[in-house]
């Protein structure tokens, strides 16, 4: 994306921090719980509260689910890395420090591929992925002169998935955080539930003018928990650097704050502090290291990701890509579609999946896809029955809607209401001789050349029939009479 | 009969097996003596009835038959092990009131084998001092008593100085102690009792207040060589809360006193003779060395070349780890809050109320090396120069089997001596400090007496987790050293009593 | 390094303890102090060693996926000053924090 300025044509560059909660049963470091919305304190042990003399012991589920991660986002895996402390005071930081990972991070660079929506996709390089450990929560609204502290996040595992600053759009920014959301998803590493916060986005953003390779003076834009709003707070400030650019100011480096009902950016005042980690390596902690067994036995388990799962898609069913692309955004779609597809014309199940399926899908709240409104098998048959013959694409409309109604299956319901297309030439007929005969006005009109007409025709005809006529035939067997 | 406080812990075990006396009557003894010597402060918080409750529990498992290794005999715990219920400090302020809702794993397998704790023991704040004068409960004093000035009050050493003072006084059995720098060894040397520092990752840390925590580990302080082993045996052991705890198999300490040390080889380092070195101090060393050939050992100088190094390398790691570790003291989850108009000025507060002028002085060190900057200067060129302190000994013990040095340059001096700068006061722990660095187990035990009449100790230093070595050699140098003085107000003596064959 | 007054209270900012403005002299001489007797370090050749973080032999042990620790909200706020009970919520506090 390009901004016109009054001096210049300037261009984005973006770069994203992203938190993603490990999916495991318990903390990184503590065999405390990690469910979300237990009664404040409660899953807390005395290492996630920081009592004197506790010591941390690690989770092998989260290092498997970090190696795994990086797998799936084609990176290196360290085979050893270290864990640091990263040092500050701060209300919800029990430790007065955080454990994560700093110069020998469990994952190295990779590549994410994003796909834009003329169905095009391009690579974002992943710098680094390191686990730590995240800090417990600050109410600040429950007291006239206190904040109140809920340590029962503290210590939950996060993977911070870093990309290089090669997002130049906030269209891009949103497709890198849907698809590693998708890609999280499919491996089952975490839940990129963003409300709930298992799933939080930084972004740090600075401009250049268009053709500049330099790198300009970055905000970092902290905790913005919706997709949409990272590309709102993205805009704005790529405006507002440009403004402060053009009135010939300086951007300091600095945190802000989203705030999505007035949709601006702001200093954040709490961190005004001039920051000093002081990271070295904890103490507490040996460095961590892996066997390339491990990996190797990790990678073996990997499910076919998006990307992989779209190619076939593409080969397999004949997609086109943004089609393959709208199948694979999420793990239960992509298997719901290949359940309709298999064995059939991959378009036609595409077409149905996508329209009256999707629509119908997204009517109702109850429809999930533990609970779809119409069964990916039955879906299937119906399309068999088009294909065979039985019914037409038209009735199987309406076998659709009897199906989400009823839950039977589409056979059964063709049978029943009897919805079988009529394909008996003697029946066609007889129903266009009754509407010839209705109408011999309109009949004269056809033969005088008013084509128009013909539809008319077919429409009668089909109505006399219930719907039910094939129209393949009617059409065909229309046309025939008007010649006679 | 000997009176029971003066008993060994080997000898009150066999006594309470054959039922000479019960856990309940030695328990009273010490806590009658506990009473009677609360002017040296040895402890910060006795628990008499804790402890006789639990030794009645003790004499009740004994009638039963399922007495454990230490069943019924009374120790005192370091303030720095977390124990349950009970008051734990650190000798810190800013720990006020903290009552742990959990036990330390040693302190809990001390329990377990049927201990009683008659108390938490003082010692220098966090654990940093050699002096036991940065306890915020005060000042421990040294029982013993220079000859020359009896009216003089004498430091313990430190950190462990209120386990030294007690061993030594007769007011526990034994004691736990911690050492990140000497803090067990140089305490028992002052204090003339024997106290080891076992190789790094042998004793649980969990549940001892953290001060460094690659150097930290706990160890018995005992008066003698196998009341240490068999403590030890107890206190040791794999422990998977503790991610550096060693999953090794702990030997039976107390069997490796065969008293045979025939053939072994003892290195003596010749850089172990700085300048402050006091020739009285140098004396009983040599007198050591003596005593190992005369028992069919062989000394072997040795070289340990970056040992003057150890202090500053110290110096960086130790307050660097600590300024982290103890940045969990700031007012919200327990001990001290001092009022703050916002959350930093709260955290400010109160860590400057509550931490005393030593704490505050290594905090501030330890966040100047760490910080942006200076990290790779200060803290990279520290353990840089550790791991070359480290491999002088791993050379070392490629020619030898145990390596021989005095605990500390010299005996214990006054209460107010070498405090006008904090550099000279840990130059006491010049002689413990490398084998902190190298995680090396070092045992300390009195050799013999000064002119003026106070213990003075001996270190053995061994290879990585074999203590066994360190204990065999040990013992031999204990029946050698015959060590039997007594410091004032144990044989009823207002002074200092009896003599060892060592010292002048 | 001798340390000036300025350095002497970012340290204390960065440690969190309060320094008076009469402390900071006789701080920055001790500070200094100690700092001059670790450079010592400076003169040794550590060329190609590998900084040592820890003493132990072996690499870090895990731990399987299991819950077995937390649910006693109680016990963890059982020493905090000035907490806001489990019956009425069961938080700590502190003063209040504007982000
Ligand atoms: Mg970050
Ligand atoms: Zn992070």
């Amino acid at each position: 994306m390009i901004i016109q300025g009054e001096t210049c044509d300037w261009e984005i560059v973006i770069g994203l921090e992203v938190h993603a909660q490990v999916i495991s049963n318990s903390k990184l470091f503590s065999g405390a719980p990690t469910e979300f919305g237990g009664a404040p304190n409660n899953q807390v042990s005395f290492v996630d509260a920081g009592f004197p003399g506790m010591l941390p012991v690690i989770n092998e589920k989260c290092v498997e689910q970090a190696v795994r991660t990086g797998l799936g986002l084609k990176a290196k895996v360290n085979l050893t890395s270290v864990f640091a402390r990263k040092n500050y005071f701060y209300a919800d930081l029990p430790q007065g420090y955080q454990i994560s990972q700093y110069d020998q991070p469990i994952i190295g660079e990779g590549t994410l591929l994003i796909d834009l929506d003329d169905g095009s996709t391009r690579p974002i390089g992943i710098e680094r992925l390191h686990l730590e450990q995240d800090a417990g929560k600050s109410i600040h609204d429950q007291h006239p002169s206190k904040s109140f502290i809920d340590l029962n996040r503290s210590g939950v595992a996060l993977m911070e998935i870093v990309s290089k600053p090669d997002m130049r759009s906030p269209e891009e920014a949103g497709a890198y955080l849907t698809k590693l959301r998708t890609i999280l998803r499919y491996l089952g590493t975490c839940d990129g539930n963003m409300q709930e916060g298992s799933m939080r986005c930084d972004a740090n953003v600075s401009v250049r003018p268009v053709g500049s390779t330099e790198l300009r003076t970055r905000c970092e834009i902290k905790n913005v928990n919706s997709i949409r709003f990272v590309q709102q707070a993205i805009e704005y400030e790529a405006r507002r650097h440009i403004d402060v650019y053009e009135s010939g100011g300086d951007i300091k480096q600095e945190t802000r704050l989203f705030d999505s009902v007035k949709g601006e950016t702001r200093s954040m005042r709490s961190k005004e502090h001039a920051h000093d980690y002081r990271y070295f390596p904890d103490p507490d902690l040996l460095p961590l290291v892996i066997s390339q067994e491990l990996v190797d036995g990790i990678k073996a388990t990997l499910p076919e990701l998006p990307d992989e799962k779209k190619a076939r898609f593409m080969s397999e069913y004949g997609l086109n890509s943004y089609d393959a692309g709208v199948m694979v955004a999420e793990k239960d779609s992509a298997e719901f579609f290949e359940i309709v597809a298999k064995g059939r014309d991959g378009k036609t199940a595409a077409n149905w999946v996508m329209g009256d399926f999707f629509a119908t899908m997204n009517s109702k709240p109850e429809y999930t896809w533990a609970n779809p409104p119409v069964s990916a098998e039955n879906l299937g048959r119906m399309i068999d029955l088009i294909k065979d013959g039985t019914i037409s694409t038209r009735l199987a409309k309406d076998v659709f809607i009897f199906m989400v109604e009823s839950g039977k299956d589409p056979a059964t319901i063709v049978e029943e209401k009897g919805l079988k297309q009529v394909t008996d030439t003697g029946a066609i007929e007889a129903a266009i001789d009754a509407v010839f005969a209705a109408n011999p006005d309109k009949v004269a009109e056809v033969k005088a050349g008013k084509d128009k007409l013909m539809g008319w025709f077919v429409g009668q005809v089909m109505k006399a029939t219930q719907g039910k006529a094939n129209p393949g035939m009617l059409n065909e067997l229309i046309a025939k009479k008007f010649k006679e | 009969m000997t009176k029971l406080t003066n008993l060994t812990i080997a000898d009150a075990l066999t006594g309470l097996s054959k039922g000479d006396f019960s856990a309940v009557e030695l328990t009273s003894a010490h806590l009658d003596a506990m009473a009677a010597k609360r002017s040296l402060n040895a402890y910060i918080t006795e628990t008499p009835e804790l402890a006789l409750e639990q030794a009645k529990e003790s004499d009740a498992r004994r009638a039963a038959g399922r007495a454990g290794a230490l069943d019924g005999i009374p120790l005192g715990i370091k303030d720095l092990f977390a124990t349950k219920d009970v008051l734990t400090t650190a000798a810190s302020h800013i720990l006020d009131g903290f009552k742990p809702q959990y036990e330390s794993t040693v302190s809990q397998k001390l329990k377990d084998a049927g201990s009683v704790m008659l108390g938490k023991l003082n010692l220098d704040e966090f654990a940093m001092g050699s002096s036991n004068t940065t306890s915020y409960h005060g000042n421990v004093v040294n029982p013993w008593k220079s000859k020359s000035d009896p009216a003089k009050q004498l430091v313990p050493g430190g950190s462990s100085g209120g386990s030294g003072a007690a061993v030594a006084a007769r007011i526990a059995m034994g004691a736990t102690g911690t050492d990140t720098g000497g803090s067990i060894r140089q305490p028992a040397a002052f204090c003339g009792v024997t106290g080891i520092k076992p190789t790094y990752g042998r004793c649980s840390r969990w549940g001892i207040v953290a001060f460094a925590s690659s150097l930290d580990q706990a160890g018995p302080m005992a008066r003698t060589v196998k009341d240490c082993a068999l403590m030890l045996n107890v206190m040791a052991g794999h422990d998977p809360k503790d991610s550096t705890s060693a999953p090794i198999a702990v030997p039976d300490f107390a069997a490796a006193l065969t008293g045979d040390i025939r053939g072994l080889k003892v290195g003596i380092p010749k850089e172990y003779r700085p300048d402050g070195l006091s020739d009285e101090v140098n004396k009983v060393w040599e007198q050591g060395i003596e005593w190992l050939k005369a028992a069919g050992a062989t000394p072997v100088e040795i070289t340990l070349p970056h040992t003057k190094y150890a202090l500053p390398t110290y110096y960086i790691v130790a307050p660097a780890e600590a300024s982290s570790n103890l940045a969990r003291y700031d007012g919200v989850r327990f001990g001290l809050r001092v009022k703050g108009d916002s959350l930093d000025d709260m955290y400010k507060k109160t860590r400057a109320a509550g931490f005393g002028a030593e704490v505050r002085r290594r905090i501030m060190i330890g966040t100047y090396v760490l910080s942006a900057g200076y990290y790779d200067a200060y803290y990279t060129k520290a353990q840089k120069v550790r791991r070359l302190i480290a491999e002088d000994f791993k050379k070392a013990f490629e020619t030898v089997d145990v390596i021989l040095t005095p605990t500390a340059p010299s005996a214990a001096f006054g209460i107010g001596d070498n405090t006008d700068d904090p550099v000279t006061m840990w130059l006491n722990d010049v002689f413990t400090i490398p084998t902190s660095l190298a995680g090396l187990p070092g045992l300390s035990l009195p050799a013999g007496l000064s002119a003026d009449g106070l213990p003075m100790g001996l270190q053995l230093i061994g290879r990585p987790f074999d203590e066994e070595t360190v204990f065999k050699v040990a013992g031999v140098m204990e029946s050698a050293a015959g060590f039997t003085a007594t410091p004032a107000g144990v044989a009823g003596n207002e002074t200092n009593a009896g003599s060892a064959r060592g010292g002048v | 390094m001798s340390l000036d007054r300025t350095t002497v209270r970012n340290i204390a900012e960065l440690a969190r303890i309060e320094v008076r403005d009469d402390e900071l002299d006789h701080l920055a001489g001790e500070l200094s102090g100690i700092l001059t007797f670790v450079e010592q370090l400076a003169e040794v050749n550590t060329d190609g060693i590998a900084p040592m973080a820890s003493v132990a032999d072996i690499t870090l042990p895990m731990r399987q996926d299991v819950i077995n620790d937390g649910g006693y909200a109680e016990a963890v706020l059982a020493n905090a000053p000035d907490a806001v009970r489990e019956d009425e919520g069961g938080f700590f506090t502190v003063p209040k924090v504007v982000e």
